[in-house]
Parts: structure tokens; C-alpha cells; sequence
């Protein structure tokens, strides 16, 4: 299988990776790669150019900041389920990034790419909005902070811009009790529907176009989900009621 | 990049897989492709020593850094390596399709967790499949490998 021609450009630093970004039409960038070759190898995706990131030195570090963990855009997801810190300031992070796909795909996949990609069935982008976090996007133009509730707009949609680097994702630390739980065919697969409890919040994953907030005790009010060949809406209605039971239960 | 020791000019291509850079380029078909989007694992090699997916790669960003593949894990003529013995030991495999791939995953889960529990077992081996189902075998073989890897 081929990926449709692209220019490659492998940026020493993230200053040059915005360099490259802002002079560039129709770039993407490269970290772990676990959800953006798939797309390159069915040809869902045609980028003109890739910027691959991983030659960047410095930008894989997890660390304890403004009382929670700090996450940065190299961070493998395996490092993530590894890390001491993580566990000990977020363990609900530690927890979410064991259900993304398989310990193979964790050792290359990126947290921060999982957020980039904002796939509505992920688990981390619902983590990311049930702890209250936000994103550091960096660009030729400078610094800015997302918080999760503005970041993800749509599916696979989020705000940021064409030329900005998702460059360190930041999770308070988890409130006790925390828990996520989620119902899919098989431990891996993307979950059917989700739901993510940090203290009294809750976040829903798999039930709309971005993860969505919602009422603890009345978790399906104004869901519209969709249904597949996986669930019929009303089949995952009935899973977020179950599943807020679970959480709150746990 | 090294390829099982072994100095490899760079690929050509860009858009080129590290997938099709080790069986079109280097020749070494013992890495499998099956379904060529990260699920089925039979590609799985390892990248200066963790299991990774060699057709979620580009080969371009393998430069620098050590693959091991199954050829590499046993010298030709020398002993097998402990999971490659406990699979022949177990029956880990019908087929063998799917086999380069869930030894190179059992390397890794055995570096991971040395002696694994069962539920560690199935969940080291998840991200593979075997079309024949012979998992029964396989989860043998695992902890055979694990007993084998310790002496």
C-alpha cells in the first residue's frame, strides 16, 4: 500500500516546524502516526506535505505543572502509562491512555496527537474535557493556551490553525473519585460510547461530533447520537445512562 | 537505519512504508502485511527495541534508529530465541501468517512484564490476530516464553 505523493520535511526544532508550517500550503504534521498514516495508506488523506516532528529534540517530557501533568506533543503514549508522575498527580489519565488501542500502538502513538486528531469516539479528548484542561499551540505568530472546551469543534475538527503546533497538553490532576469506563467490541477497539468522571463532572465520548459535557443525573439530555453498523442511537442512550451508573458506582 | 545489525542505505521514497522497505527493498519478507492500517499486527517489528507497526511508519523515519525484525532474532544455525522456541514447543501457530508478528508483540510485553499474568497475556497479545484462531496455543506459548526467557 502507497500513500498518495507528499513532500517530507523533518524539522530539527519546533521553531522550525512552525517555519515550515507557515510557508506551506496543505501541511500535516507527523508524531506518532497510529491514526494519520492509516489515512495516508487508504488515501482519506492527500496532504501536499508532511511535517514530521519526531526528529524534534526536547518535546517528549511529562511533568508535574500548576498542580497537574504536563504533557508534551512527543510524549509516547506507552511513556504516558509509565510515567510516575502521571500517575501520581492524573492516575485517570493513566487509566484513559490504557484503553487507546494496544500497548504496539501506544509505543508510537502521541497524547497529543490523539488530542489533534479529536476522533469522537477517542478517550482522551473526553479526559482532556471532563478534568477541565488545555492545549499550548505554538506558531510562527507565538504562544497561545486552548482549554478543552474550546478546542474541539466538529469531527476530527478542532481550533487549531493550519500553521500551529499542538505542542504540550496540560491535565489537572484528577479529583477523587475519578473513572472512565467505555463498552467496545473488544479491549483496542474505538468505544462504542464512553463516559469519563473527574469528581462531579462528567464527559461523554462516542455519543456526538466532539466529546460533550454533560448532567450527571441526567447524562442523555439533548444527546442526539448517531448510529453504525456498531450501535443504534437508542442503544447508545441506553449505554451513557449504564455506563454514568458504572462511573459513579466505581 | 540498522536492520538487525546491519547498516541499510535509506529509502529512496518519502511516501514509502517501513512495511514495503524491509520485504521490497531489504528482502526481508519474514515481516508480514495483513491488513496494512495498524490493526491485525502481523507487521509488528521492533524499533530500538519496542514493538511498533512497521506499516504505520514511514521507512524515512526509521533513519537513525535499530529495527529488529524476525529474522533478526536468532542467529541462522543457532538456537532459536526463547519465543520463537516456546512457540514451536506450544504449537503457537496453524497457518504461521500471522506468527512473525505475535512473537515480535510477545518480545515486547515479555521486556514490559517478564512473568505476566494471564489477563497480561491476553492483553499483550490483543492487538493481534489470528485468522485461524489458534489463541488457546498462543497464550501457551506466552507463558512458555516466559519460563523459557527467565533461565
Amino acid at each position: 500500500m502507497k500513500p498518495a505523493p507528499f513532500e517530507y520535511h523533518a524539522p530539527n526544532t519546533v521553531e522550525e516546524a512552525c517555519a515550515l508550517l507557515a510557508s506551506l500550503e496543505d501541511a500535516k504534521i507527523l508524531a506518532g502516526g497510529q491514526s494519520l498514516i492509516p489515512l495516508l495508506n487508504f488515501r482519506l488523506a492527500r496532504p501536499a506535505h508532511l511535517v514530521d516532528i519526531n526528529r524534534v529534540e526536547g518535546l517528549d517530557r511529562i511533568y508535574q505543572r500548576d498542580n497537574g501533568v504536563a504533557v508534551q506533543a512527543l510524549a509516547r503514549q506507552s511513556a504516558v502509562e509509565d510515567s510516575d508522575v502521571a500517575m501520581r498527580v492524573c492516575p485517570l489519565l493513566v487509566d484513559a491512555v490504557r484503553l487507546v488501542a494496544h500497548r504496539v500502538i501506544r509505543n508510537r502513538g502521541t497524547v497529543c496527537g490523539s488530542l489533534a486528531h479529536a476522533d469522537p469516539a477517542s478517550e482522551l479528548p473526553a479526559v482532556l474535557l471532563a478534568l477541565g484542561g488545555h492545549v499550548v499551540a505554538r506558531s510562527a505568530r507565538g504562544e497561545r493556551t486552548i482549554a478543552a472546551g474550546a478546542l474541539f469543534s466538529g469531527v476530527m475538527e478542532t481550533s487549531l490553525s493550519p500553521d500551529e503546533v499542538l505542542v504540550e497538553a496540560w491535565f489537572p490532576a484528577s479529583p477523587a473519585p475519578s473513572a472512565i469506563v467505555e463498552e467496545s467490541r473488544r479491549h483496542g477497539d474505538f468505544a462504542i460510547a464512553g463516559v469519563v468522571r473527574a469528581g462531579d463532572r462528567i464527559a461523554l465520548f462516542g455519543v456526538a461530533p466532539t466529546p460533550v459535557l454533560a448532567d450527571p443525573k441526567d447524562p442523555t439530555k439533548g444527546l442526539r447520537p448517531s448510529g453504525d453498523l456498531e450501535a443504534t442511537p437508542e442503544f447508545r442512550l441506553h449505554l451513557i445512562q449504564v455506563l454514568t451508573e458504572r462511573a459513579f458506582a466505581a | 537505519m540498522k536492520v538487525n545489525g546491519v547498516s541499510h542505505p535509506p529509502s529512496v521514497d518519502a511516501r514509502r512504508l517501513l512495511s514495503d522497505h524491509l520485504r521490497h527493498d531489504l528482502g526481508l519478507t519474514g515481516t508480514h502485511v495483513g491488513c496494512e492500517h495498524g490493526v491485525c499486527g502481523c507487521c509488528t517489528v521492533l524499533l530500538d527495541g519496542a514493538p511498533v507497526r512497521s506499516c504505520l511508519m514511514l521507512a524515512v523515519q526509521a533513519e537513525g534508529h535499530d529495527v529488529t525484525t524476525i529474522e533478526g532474532l536468532a542467529q541462522d544455525g543457532g538456537p532459536l530465541h526463547p519465543v520463537q522456541q516456546a512457540f514451536h514447543e506450544c504449537h503457537g501457530l496453524q497457518c504461521g501468517f500471522c506468527t512473525p508478528g505475535f512473537v515480535m508483540s510477545v518480545v515486547g510485553l515479555l521486556q514490559q512484564h517478564p512473568d505476566p499474568t494471564s489477563e497480561q497475556v491476553d492483553e499483550g497479545i490483543a492487538g493481534n490476530l489470528c485468522r485461524c484462531t489458534g489463541y488457546a496455543s498462543i497464550r501457551r506459548s506466552v507463558h512458555r516464553a516466559a519460563a523459557l526467557s527467565k533461565k
